[in-house]
């Protein structure tokens, strides 16, 4: 606990003195809902694309991808879709699966480019596909510690299991056990005679193959995050969200965001974390590559163990066959193969919004940005000239602010990641949200898919949020109504 | 006197003027009525190459009935040679599906791909993972009663065309849970190929479908599937004729459209499959990774047939003209001919370019035919071989750019984006 009030403090003044340093301008917040803003009918500036919406709506390049790049795009989709296969296999080039993983491609998680969901019902009823579980304990050795302590580790796998549960595995070996779900209802009234249900969720393992998880062991449980505007988030300039930042709360509106961070494994550096949902990845190349590595078993350049999350206590894990290929740099996947990847991952294109100028929407979007949700989901940037041409200079609406903020007791997970403590979460994106059921075929929102619906996912925010939530508590039906119809206008 | 002549001339501009504007207003007209002709033909081409898909479709179905009543080498080579002959229409109609939303929204029916086959039939061991998961990965419905999806009990006792189509396809939203359509028939005929980049397709035996002496199992629900599938596969296509004659969805929703977006839409469906899914997905990831899993018609080994027609079907929209399974000539006003008219030089170059990717896709088909198969010309190591299939990258890849140029050739302007103005100066935006 002291060292990571240390390393908060060190946090500060360095976010600080950088703000200060590059002057960073943040779109200021608009006080006028009279009509949309010109710029926010395009969430993703010039990337943005007016399709039909269906069922591919978060599937397409962004509309500024030039021919020569499409290709790189296309060939990035097909890596995303590949199914990879056990070793050895007939497949030099597409084997290297597992030996443990939780998904056999990209897209079995990340379904239609989209939002993964829970479970229906435990294992063997339902698989829980499109969600993981995090296991990590608290440092015990002296060099854990100080790993912990340096920043360049987040967390500390449990002894057996690693840093997350593999629910499947290659033939000839185990998987590691079955994320167990009970949820409990609770019921929240609301002004003007409403009430909702919310369920809270307990999480447990069940069919354990390698023996009892540590006693100290923390479980989070996450679904896999809609892929869309990836790049545009990248972009977004380093000072501006430093300069959002408050972690001590100095402006004393009971927000403080918070930098997270993290290691940055290519450089080698302590640097700011803004992917996932505890902001626990530094930038998008690394976030897919430990994709790879801890979802698939797959080795790449940045992370090249050849036998993903297996420890040195899952022996028939370490000694299978793995598919280190010299057509892949020795590795499973090349560092070729994984920047196309990475340019595939940066350019899922926004859609256009359709009615930001509908009435209700703009009520909704007021009564939005005047019970302070927009204090965390900061809604507009311009994105760095520095950029990637795509991304680049693009006005974008992504609604955060890429912190770190305490969400309460009711949504904590208790597993800290680097300087993320148990309660807090980044700021989740909500760019894309209204279209959800559209390409996913539900309304399963938050980190662990707990909410059923908009309204619900609002209700659990406490901590931080606890003024906002209160406040759409009081709403009245109607306007809690506008202001979820302007959350499925994004 | 200084009035006369002034007054003359302008009496004669006016009359050239008027003859001027009257003949403007008389092109324009004929350039309208081009264009619109233009369009139908287009959509009589699509029209006829699903007519000719679905009569295919139907010998194919009468050879797999063939098949299932008497399974003996003989029908199932039979079947095999009906299925290779039914992929000839379909491939010629795919540069209808980008541009077109109801085909696009459509051909995941019939053509998805890649497919976990171990949905559907027994696979190799080598395949196998976690199969003491209930996992649609491995579920064999073939070999099923019941299986699990999304956290229900499915009843999978009975398979009919309905539970494939609206149950197994792309069940848990997973799209390589690939249930029906071509490559679904494709593996139930042939089985899955295992000889990596190595000579052979699958080898699939016709006693699988021998009730009497069922090697493998299942022969009977395995002889139902494909006859489902098939049968499916006839009502789907019958979907997309119905959508292309007149009054139909896809051919309402070009004429609907402003002329020149029409057009445009028909760009895009070139271009589209010319370079991102032709050139990129389906022929260079597979050559880049040395990977016969990434092979279009994979357990049959007729992928070079299948690019060779998909560049036809680019050809052919330019061209506007189809010739039909029965030989027969389906053609009219084109684009090329309306390119022509304003860029002869650009109508010659899209021409050679089309022209001279047939002939690389030619030599790729030669080789395939008679040197060695195509997920060997992508093995690594095979220089001659890869440089065969690069050659039709890089065929493909010259003629998109091209393509490229017909658009503002034709001065079909793209739909603006609404507030887009306000992009070239963000600073600007309030």
């Amino acid at each position: 606990m002291k060292s990571s009030v240390f390393y908060s403090m060190v946090a500060v003044v360095t976010c600080a003195t950088i703000a200060t340093l590059l002057q960073a301008k943040v779109h200021p917040i608009t006080q006028d809902f009279q009509q949309a803003q010109s710029s926010e009918w395009m969430a993703g500036g010039g990337a943005t694309v007016d399709k039909k919406l269906n069922t591919n709506s978060f599937s397409h390049p962004s509309a500024n991808v030039d021919f020569s790049r499409q290709m790189n795009f296309s060939l990035g989709n097909a890596l995303f879709k590949k199914l990879w296969v056990a070793s050895p296999s007939s497949t030099l080039a597409s084997d290297g699966l597992g030996p443990l993983f939780n998904a056999p491609s990209c897209q079995r998680c990340h379904i239609k480019d989209g939002r993964g969901h829970p479970p229906k019902a435990n294992f063997p009823f339902d698989n829980a596909i499109s969600m993981l579980m995090r296991l990590s304990v608290p440092p015990q050795t002296k060099s854990q510690v100080e790993a912990i302590e340096s920043g360049i580790l987040g967390s500390i796998g449990d002894p057996i299991y690693g840093g997350q549960l593999q629910d499947l595995a290659v033939t000839g070996n185990q998987s590691e056990g079955k994320i167990n779900i009970a949820y409990k209802e609770h019921t929240i009234p609301l002004n003007g005679g409403e009430q909702a249900s919310l369920r809270h969720p307990t999480y447990s393992v069940d069919r354990l193959n390698y023996g009892p998880l540590d006693p100290q062991t923390m479980m989070s449980v996450r679904v896999a995050p809609p892929m869309i505007g990836l790049g545009l988030l990248e972009a977004i300039p380093m000072s501006d969200t430093l300069s959002l930042s408050d972690p001590e709360d100095e402006n004393m509106d009971g927000i403080s965001g918070k930098v997270n961070k993290v290691w940055d494994v290519m450089n080698q550096i302590s640097t700011i974390g803004r992917f996932g949902w505890k902001a626990g990845q530094p930038n998008l190349p690394q976030q897919n590559a430990a994709a790879f590595s801890g979802d698939l078993g797959i080795a790449s350049p940045l992370f090249p163990k050849l036998s993903g999350d297996c420890s040195q206590l899952q022996t028939t894990c370490i000694e299978a066959f793995h598919g280190g290929s010299p057509l892949h740099d020795n590795l499973e996947i090349s560092a070729q193969a994984m920047d196309l990847v990475n340019f595939y991952t940066r350019n899922l294109a926004l859609q256009k919004r359709k009615n930001a100028n509908e009435p209700q929407v703009l009520q909704g979007k007021k009564l939005f940005y005047q019970s302070g949700c927009v204090d965390c989901h900061h809604p507009s940037y311009t994105t760095s000239e520095e950029a990637a041409v795509e991304q680049a200079g693009q006005r974008i609406w992504p609604y955060t602010d890429l912190l770190l903020h305490d969400m309460g007791q009711g949504l904590a997970d208790q597993r800290p990641e680097f300087l993320a403590t148990g309660s807090e979460w980044r700021t989740a994106p909500l760019w894309g949200i209204g279209l959800t059921q559209t390409v996913n075929k539900h309304t399963f929102f938050l980190h662990d898919g707990r909410a059923r619906n908009l309204l619900e996912a609002i209700l659990w925010h406490e901590g931080e949020a606890t003024t906002s939530q209160q406040a759409v508590i009081d709403m009245t039906p109607e306007e809690r109504e506008a202001l979820i119809r302007f959350l499925e206008s994004l | 006197m200084n009035y006369y002549l002034p007054r003359k001339i302008s009496i004669a501009v006016l009359a050239t003027s008027l003859i001027f504007f009257n003949n403007v207003y008389a092109s324009a007209d004929s350039k309208q009525t081009q264009k619109a002709d233009v369009i139908t033909n287009y959509a009589n081409i699509a029209l006829a190459t699903y007519e000719d898909a679905l009569t295919q479709a139907q010998a194919l179905h009468q050879a797999i009935e063939n098949l299932v009543s008497v399974p003996i080498e003989k029908n199932l080579d039979a079947a095999k040679v009906a299925w290779l002959a039914a992929r000839v229409p379909y491939q010629q109609s795919e540069a209808y599906r980008f541009g077109n939303p109801v085909v696009d929204a459509w051909e995941g029916k019939v053509n998805a791909w890649p497919l976990d086959e171990g949905l559907i039939d027994y696979v190799d061991a080598s395949y196998g993972t976690g199969s003491d998961d209930n996992d649609l990965y491995l579920a064999n419905v073939i070999n099923s009663q019941q299986i699990f999806i999304n956290g229900e009990k499915v009843d999978v006792s009975n398979i009919t065309p309905y539970l494939i189509s609206n149950t197994l396809h792309e069940a848990d939203e997973v799209e390589s849970n690939v249930a029906s359509g071509y490559h679904a028939i494709e593996f139930l005929l042939w089985g899955q190929d295992l000889n990596g980049t190595n000579a052979g397709a699958g080898s699939r035996p016709a006693s699988d479908y021998d009730i009497d002496n069922c090697n493998r199992g299942n022969c009977l629900r395995r002889s139902e599937y494909l006859l489902a599938v098939s049968t499916l596969l006839q009502e789907d296509l019958g979907d997309i004729i119905s959508a292309w004659e007149i009054d139909g969805e896809a051919r309402t929703d070009l004429t609907d459209l402003p002329i020149n977006q029409a057009l445009d839409a028909m760009i895009t469906g070139m271009g589209s499959l010319s370079y991102g899914e032709l050139a990129g997905e389906r022929i260079k990831l597979g050559l880049m990774l040395h990977d016969p899993e990434e092979e279009h018609d994979c357990f049959s080994d007729n992928t070079h047939n299948s690019h060779y027609y998909d560049a036809k079907s680019i050809q052919n929209v330019y061209l506007g003209r189809y010739i039909r399974v029965d030989g027969s000539l389906v053609a009219g006003e084109s684009l090329s001919n309306l390119v022509a008219q304003g860029a002869p030089q650009l109508d010659k170059h899209m021409q050679k370019a089309l022209a001279f990717t047939m002939i690389e896709m030619q030599t790729m088909v030669k080789r395939a035919n008679t040197i060695e198969s195509y997920d060997q010309m992508i093995g690594s190591g095979n220089v001659e071989g890869n440089q065969v299939v690069q050659n039709v990258v890089d065929a493909l890849t010259a003629q998109t750019l091209v393509i490229e140029k017909l658009a503002p050739a034709l001065a079909l302007q793209k739909i603006a984006f609404e507030g887009s103005q306000s992009l070239d100066n963000p600073s600007t935006v309030k």
